[in-house]
């Protein structure tokens, strides 16, 4: 449980926009190992889209060290990032970005189409096992506008999990969703997670945090704060205790 | 990405979008489509000018007076009387690729039995002519040799003739037509064949001994023309050259001077009257080649307006795993799609008009193998180039902007 995923060291990245330099994270340390369920938590300008850009492999730092299940990052040319991202991590977004007037599975599939060593037969295999997973293998022909945004998000974590990514990473990935739908969202991220997915949650709600095992918080582009969550809420129990609806 | 995946992908993209994928494809559809039928209009009315003049003898070689410079002072060569029964005579003995000679000399004026009278031309030839002009007698022979030489007052007449100077359907042979008074017996009736390129009706003729229309109607001693048929059509620029040589000889002219006479084979007249369709079929496809242009810009536009509608899947397809060249390969395909598609439905649509004008205009029209060849490679280049810009406008999108765009 200890091999480190993610392991950043002094990372700092600037923009140069016009003759100011914004420095939007200024020196950022701290590692996550295999397993861990992260939440990155900061306000608007506290450098948490920034910080989740790098580790998302779609930027790279200004300086420091980023390495990502051992690659070290800074050095890679754009296509083998394209490959890293491919093959080592999954994305799910806030407002999903889900294909229009594409099935389900076909969504899925997609990331699949991006690594030649994946045969079409493995292909449609994995993306029937993840949206089982995430409980949806009865809606697999239904295109996103005929799922509810619940459904929307699972096809999106779905297609998350079908490359077997080293960790998965959520960009407020419960920012569009009712309270309730965050907490079955949430479980299923709990689930996967006690099944051995490392995730890294970007947020800035306080009572979504409390599902992770660990906080790390920005401000201002550094770190003030990464402890672990002493009192882990289980969503699926916080789902129970909600009001029945009708 | 695989390449069947990749036109998997592309093809479904288009699905999503049928109507306007159709649309744009119109201008593909429409360019390829009039290229085809102008091409196939413009190789018919080649083809059928070349079959008319052929008709007429393939292998047909005419000599024609030159201009002549006498004393300073150059004439015309319809008042030029350089051909003459001794050229014939040359020509008959020396030349090795000619079949059939005949001399020609023509006049006009009014045919008349009876009652009924027409105008027209008269033309002195020998019995070889029927032969050179692929004429064919539905009745009655051909004068002979013999009666050339016996100045013989017959006809062989074309049926326009047959017409109007025997309207009430009686067999001309045997009866005697007047022409400019003077008495011909007829012998002989020519088959139809009706109009040339050129609207003249090649009916309208009478045929007689050259001998007698020199003397009894025209009172010359020169020739207006020499026809005459080479052995086959490929030795025709040979038997050209032939002729040439033998009447230099025979005119003796010197080896600085200009010829005083024409030799023109049908060749030649196929190629010059071909090169004026060219030249029309070469300015219809041009104007439809413009079409085809439009089409191409119309899919450079729609491909634009795709990529910035599909900004967000663009990001997400790099997030994913999507390289440059990926998405730059998806829209590339996208738009060859387009255009390829097009393409066929043009070709068909082009083949299919094509089939309509010949069958309810009756134009003579044929396509050809090249050219839908070339419009077809001309569409998949259309799709390339116009394709190229959009697409590589999406590869070259930052994957965080394109995620987050709005």
């Amino acid at each position: 449980m200890d091999k480190s995923i993610i392991n950043i060291q002094d990372l700092k990245r600037e923009f140069t926009i016009g003759a100011e330099t914004v420095r939007a994270l200024k020196g950022v340390s701290f590692t996550v190992n295999k397993g861990e369920f992260v939440t990155i938590m900061g306000t608007s300008g506290s450098g948490k889209s920034t910080m989740l850009n790098v580790l998302g492999c779609l930027d790279k730092p200004s300086s420091g060290l980023y390495e990502l299940d051992g690659v070290n990052v800074s050095n890679l040319t754009k296509n083998e990032l394209a490959k890293l991202r491919n093959e080592k991590i999954g994305f799910i977004f806030q407002a999903y970005n889900l294909l229009p007037r594409t099935t389900a599975i076909e969504n899925v599939e997609l990331p699949l189409y991006y690594n030649k060593k994946v045969t079409s037969a493995e292909r449609k295999e994995w993306a029937e096992n993840a949206l089982e997973l995430v409980g949806l293998a009865d809606r697999r022909h239904h295109t996103p506008s005929q799922l509810s945004g619940g459904q929307q998000q699972r096809v999106a974590i779905a297609r998350a999990l079908v490359n077997n990514p080293v960790v998965i990473l959520a960009d407020e990935a419960t920012g569009n969703l009712d309270t309730r739908t965050s907490y079955e969202i949430m479980a299923l991220f709990q689930d996967l997670n006690s099944q051995g997915k490392t995730i890294a949650f970007v947020t800035h709600e306080p009572d979504i945090a409390l599902f992770s095992s660990r906080t790390v918080v920005l401000r201002d582009g550094n770190v003030i704060k990464d402890s672990p969550v002493e009192d882990i809420h289980i969503a699926a129990d916080a789902l129970a205790q909600l009001p029945i609806e009708n | 990405m695989k390449t069947v995946n990749l036109i998997k992908i592309a093809w479904k993209a288009l699905q999503r979008n049928r109507m306007r994928a159709f649309l744009t494809m119109l201008g593909i559809i429409i360019g390829v489509a009039s290229v085809i039928a102008m091409l196939a209009i413009g190789e018919g009315s080649k083809q059928s000018i070349k079959e008319q003049i052929s008709s007429m003898g393939s292998n047909m070689i005419t000599i024609r007076p030159g201009s002549d410079f006498r004393g300073g002072v150059r004439r015309d060569f319809s008042e030029s009387q350089t051909l003459t029964l001794f050229d014939l005579e040359a020509l008959e003995e020396k030349s090795t690729l000619l079949t059939d000679i005949s001399p020609q000399v023509n006049g006009s004026g009014q045919a008349i039995i009876g009652a009924n009278n027409w105008p027209t031309s008269i033309y002195g030839v020998s019995p070889g002519y029927i032969n050179i002009r692929k004429l064919e007698l539905v009745d009655g022979t051909m004068f002979t040799e013999q009666e050339v030489k016996t100045y013989s007052k017959v006809a062989v007449i074309g049926q326009t003739i047959v017409e109007n100077l025997f309207p009430d359907g009686e067999n001309p042979i045997g009866k005697t037509i007047r022409f400019d008074k003077i008495p011909f017996k007829v012998i002989g009736v020519l088959g139809e064949k009706g109009e040339n390129t050129f609207g003249q009706d090649q009916d309208d003729l009478i045929l007689a001994p050259f001998t007698t229309v020199q003397k009894r109607i025209l009172a010359v001693d020169y020739l207006q023309s020499i026809t005459a048929s080479a052995s086959s059509e490929e030795v025709a620029d040979e038997a050209v050259a032939e002729m040439e040589d033998i009447l230099r000889a025979s005119h003796k002219i010197g080896e600085n001077d200009d010829d005083d006479f024409h030799v023109r084979s049908q060749q030649e007249l196929i190629s010059t009257f071909s090169s004026t369709s060219e030249i029309l079929t070469v300015l219809l496809v041009a104007i439809a080649s413009i079409s085809l242009v439009v089409g191409g810009i119309g899919i450079m536009n729609i491909m634009y307006v795709s990529v910035t509608e599909r900004t967000r899947e663009i990001g997400l397809r790099m997030a994913i795993g999507g390289r440059g060249k990926d998405i730059l390969l998806q829209f590339l395909v996208e738009a060859i799609l387009i255009s390829i598609t097009g393409g066929l439905i043009g070709v068909l649509l082009g083949i299919g008009s094509t089939l309509g004008v010949s069958t309810y205009l009756m134009w003579p029209t044929s396509v050809t193998t090249d050219s839908i060849i070339i419009s077809f490679a001309v569409c998949a280049v259309t799709g390339i180039f116009f394709g190229w810009y959009p697409a590589r406008k999406a590869a070259s999108l930052d994957p965080i902007t394109a995620l987050r765009y709005e």
